[in-house]
């Protein structure tokens, strides 16, 4: 029930195996089946322990949510561990603790996964359960009343009192004017507050269906052993029609976008975010990649160039950062942010970060720089392998934006291809301030923010 | 080089890894070595924990809390000839990760690197020169300060941060694990005693090296044998203070926040207290197994009053504390932390069902296989046994040790540990 926004780093986190190729094709890759009523399962089998991962991925997301009922997704994740015709509120987890296991959920703008981890044996009791939930969610006024409270709390965890989420979630609120990527996973609290149980039945009714999910199975099995469990426990749920999504497209931004958040803090805290292109087709593009390659560049290990130049540098900033994310459903975004030093603005800050797009736009990378970069991706692949989780979520998620998990050895080719005019092109192309929205932080101290800023919901 | 490297991965791929077998020995400048062969993954694990965490400032040395950390986290800003710019870029070029870390008792290095020869040695090498030769220049020093000042103003700011903060200085009231870096104190911190501090609590004596990966335990004696050579002669480690406990209170901290945050608990016992694992399965039922604790039960289940609620406790080198802890919107505050005490007392005066003994005996003992199944995992419970001196055979034993725990041993160990005279409740952004 953890909610995380998840940006899958092409770079980071999300993508490929190791070894080359005929490796990839040889004995640790992905084996995938689909079943007759549409469920895909994908099995990737790692001996080095008697354990499995269990996750299933449904293709809904606090993107596919309509106006005033936002946050609809995660509350109906809450309400999957809230009891079926068979089995009673809270029992799902019971059994997944009685089998030595552990699980939760998230919920991304993208997507809503499910996971167990467990002991191997039982993997065929998680599947009963997974299966169950699919079909036979018992969703009532009662437990809806409860849970629908935890999720209030969540958000003030999570947002209300935490001043650069808050500011976050109402800079893609300006960012964006008709994507969806405008509201926030959690959901706006006036949405939570006026939220019926009747809501999430109709969100549950009408994307949780086998041909609307895929279940990543990462372990110590044997894929033919998992089709069939698969077959025997999913096989007989039945397939049902989606709703058409009408496409639309985000009007395209013809200025800068400003705004300030108020909030209990010390440091003033500064986010750019520019639009910029993802990745759609993994064989042809080559601007995403570059991209990815440019925030590795200016982020990707402590040696990159924010850290260097503007921490330990300039000594500008008190923490600086690049984030971008190629592959996902929606609009990507490209954010530099950071929080200035003591004694320096978020002007200062604004003004450094952009010079250092600058530098690169003139001067281009270096070659060194993208083979380091380049070096701690092949790393970073190698690194995931310790991780069955890690593993599961690269696939996952990479399904989860389009992609096929075949697609993740050609994805890092590509990004193995990179060259430093490419980084350069990007550079050049797309850090234009006619896309751009800049949102800072205005710290306030405590005790005033005590009298002015207190939020709605606190008082009562 | 990448294609050898990916042929060795590919031979070894599917080999099976059954069981941890910890191999232990002592390094000829003193350190204590645990290595645990994995080669699985062309990749190598090594850790290095001195006694260097924050405890061991000398007391009266308070006015300069916050000196054991800052010594960690500025080995790397130079060492050997190189500045910490080379330094970054090498060890990013040689595909690394370097990570310090610095806890109560605990401060060192870890380091992640593949286990190919020339990566592998240009990353240990590197790391064994910030280890021996760190130079900790000035003006990484101020800057470094200069964060710190501004990371701790900023926590001061968060109901999370000023919660932990505050309780272990009230839990802990004159002992070390209750002192912590304040701005002031930071502004204090010279380059002579960042050089004091590392020469007198990094030597081999005080170290524990964990290794974990794709090395022979040949390769694994020559790796710890040249990281802690040429390390200061540091004295071996001297005991802590013993903890006092304070007497029950309730510190209330005003705040704006919507929620208030809670924290309830004592300093509980020591590593290696035989009451360990009588604490662990009642620790289970009370707060720590998640969705199916008697709190998370009573506070989220039935009311809906937070969205986290849990107990902990972490054995230190002293007694590390145990906690409760939840965030819930203010108004409900008096409420929550009500049901919060009343199962707490409950729990004291009757333990757990047999029930709830055998569910949580069950988790425990067939939930261990996930506890170990990656090389990170192993290389944290490892690093433990080492650091600590737990028996080798710990990881082997605990399904045993788990087993044989009754009901009556958890409310005896609780009320032994757990006593509410000394309870100590802090309340961030209460009304």
């Amino acid at each position: 029930m953890i909610l995380t926004p998840f940006p899958f780093r092409l770079a980071a986190a999300a993508l490929a195996l190791a070894c080359a190729p005929a490796l990839a094709l040889d004995a640790n890759h992905p084996y995938e089946k689909t079943l007759t009523n549409g469920l895909r399962v994908i099995v990737k089998e790692d001996h080095r322990a008697p354990t499995v991962v269990q996750m299933v991925w449904y293709h809904a997301g606090a993107m596919d949510e309509m106006d005033g009922t936002s946050g609809v997704a995660h509350v109906l994740e809450h309400m999957m561990f809230k009891g079926t015709r068979k089995i009673a509120p809270g029992e799902f987890s019971k059994r997944v603790a009685a089998a030595g296991g552990r699980d939760n959920a998230f919920t991304s703008l993208d997507y809503t996964a499910y996971f167990q981890q467990v002991p191997k044996r039982a993997l065929p009791e998680m599947m009963a359960l997974e299966a169950d939930r699919m079909a036979n969610l018992k969703l009532d006024a009662k437990e809806f009343a409860q849970e629908i409270r935890v999720v209030m709390e969540e958000r003030r965890l999570r947002t209300d009192d935490n001043p650069h989420a808050l500011l976050h979630e109402a800079m893609n609120a300006v960012a964006f004017t008709e994507h969806p990527y405008r509201r926030p996973i959690i959901g706006w609290m006036s949405d939570l507050e006026h939220m019926s149980y009747r809501d999430a039945q109709d969100w549950y009714k009408r994307w949780y269906a086998p041909n609307n999910a895929y279940v990543v199975v990462v372990g110590d099995v044997d894929h033919d052993a998992v089709f069939s469990l698969a077959e025997k426990y999913y096989g007989g749920i039945k397939r049902h029609a989606l709703p058409k999504a009408k496409p639309f497209a985000e009007p395209k931004q013809i200025g800068i976008k400003r705004l300030n958040i108020k909030a209990p803090a010390k440091l003033p805290y500064l986010s750019m975010a520019w639009k910029v292109p993802k990745l759609k087709d993994a064989e042809r593009d080559r601007e995403p990649y570059a991209l990815e390659m440019l925030d590795a560049v200016l982020d990707g290990d402590d040696a990159a160039r924010l850290p260097k130049n503007l921490v330990r540098g300039e000594k500008i900033a008190q923490s600086a950062g690049a984030g971008y994310d190629s592959t996902l459903r929606g609009e990507a975004q490209f954010v530099l942010s950071g929080q200035p030093a003591e004694g320096k603005s978020v002007a200062d800050l604004e003004a450094a970060l952009r010079a250092q797009i600058r530098r690169i736009q003139e001067e281009g990378v270096t070659a060194a720089e993208l083979a380091r970069v380049k070096t701690q991706t092949v790393a970073s692949q190698i690194y995931r392998r310790d991780s069955m989780m890690a593993q599961a979520m690269e696939i996952g998620g990479t399904e989860a934006a389009g992609f096929a998990w075949r697609d993740i050895d050609k994805m890092q080719d590509k990004l193995r291809s990179v060259t430093a005019e490419e980084v350069q092109a990007v550079a050049r192309k797309y850090f234009n301030d006619d896309t751009l929205t800049v949102a800072v932080l205005d710290p306030q101290p405590l005790d005033s923010a005590a009298a002015k800023s207190k939020p709605p919901s606190s008082g009562h | 080089m990448k294609k050898i490297l990916f042929a060795a991965f590919c031979l070894f791929a599917t080999a099976t890894q059954a069981g941890v077998s910890i191999e232990h020995w002592t390094t000829p400048s003193g350190a204590r070595v645990y290595f645990v062969a994995s080669r699985a993954l062309p990749m190598l694990d090594v850790q290095i924990d001195f006694a260097a965490g924050s405890a061991f400032l000398a007391s009266g040395e308070t006015r300069l809390a916050g000196l054991a950390c800052l010594s960690n986290d500025l080995l790397d800003s130079g060492a050997a000839g190189l500045d910490e710019e080379q330094i970054a870029a090498r060890l990013a070029e040689s595909g690394a990760r370097l990570s310090g870390s610095c806890g109560q008792d605990r401060a060192g290095l870890s380091l992640r690197t593949l286990s190919s020869q020339a990566e592998r040695d240009a990353a240990l090498g590197l790391m064994h020169a910030i280890l021996a030769t760190p130079t900790y220049p000035n003006d990484a020093l101020e800057r470094e300060k200069a964060r710190r000042v501004s990371a701790i103003q900023e926590a001061e700011t968060r109901p999370d941060g000023i919660v932990a903060k505050r309780f272990s200085e009230a839990i802990y009231p004159g002992h070390p694990y209750g002192v912590n870096a304040t701005v002031d104190s930071v502004g204090r911190i010279a380059r002579d005693d960042l050089v004091a501090f590392w020469r007198g609590h990094y030597g081999a004596r005080r170290a524990a090296v964990t290794i974990i990966g794709d090395v022979s335990r040949a390769e694994a004696e020559n790796i710890a044998s040249r990281l802690t050579d040429g390390l200061p002669d540091a004295p071996a480690e001297d005991p802590l203070p013993a903890v006092a406990l304070s007497e029950r209170k309730t510190l209330k901290i005003p705040h704006p926040a919507a929620q208030s945050h809670i924290y309830i608990g004592l300093p509980l016992i020591k590593r290696g207290d035989p009451d360990f694992f009588a604490l662990l399965v009642g620790n289970y039922v009370l707060g720590g197994g998640g969705f199916v604790s008697r709190l998370m039960k009573e506070v989220r289940e039935k009311r809906g009053y937070a969205y986290s609620v849990y107990s902990t406790f972490s054995p230190l080198r002293s007694l590390g504390p145990f906690q409760i802890g939840l965030q819930t919107k203010r108004a409900q505050a008096g409420e929550a932390l009500q049901v919060v005490e009343t199962t707490l007392t409950q729990f004291l005066k009757q333990g757990p069902t047999d029930n709830e003994l055998r569910n949580a005996k069950k988790h425990l003992i067939d939930s261990q296989a996930l506890g170990l199944d990656s090389n990170a995992k192993i290389l944290g419970i490892v690093s433990i046994i080492g650091f600590y001196g737990l028996p080798l055979s710990w990881i082997a034993d605990y399904p045993r040790r788990i087993a044989a725990v009754t009901a009556a041993e958890v409310r005896q160990a609780f009320n032994r540990h757990v006593k509410p005279e000394h309870l100590v409740t802090v309340i961030v952004a209460g009304d």
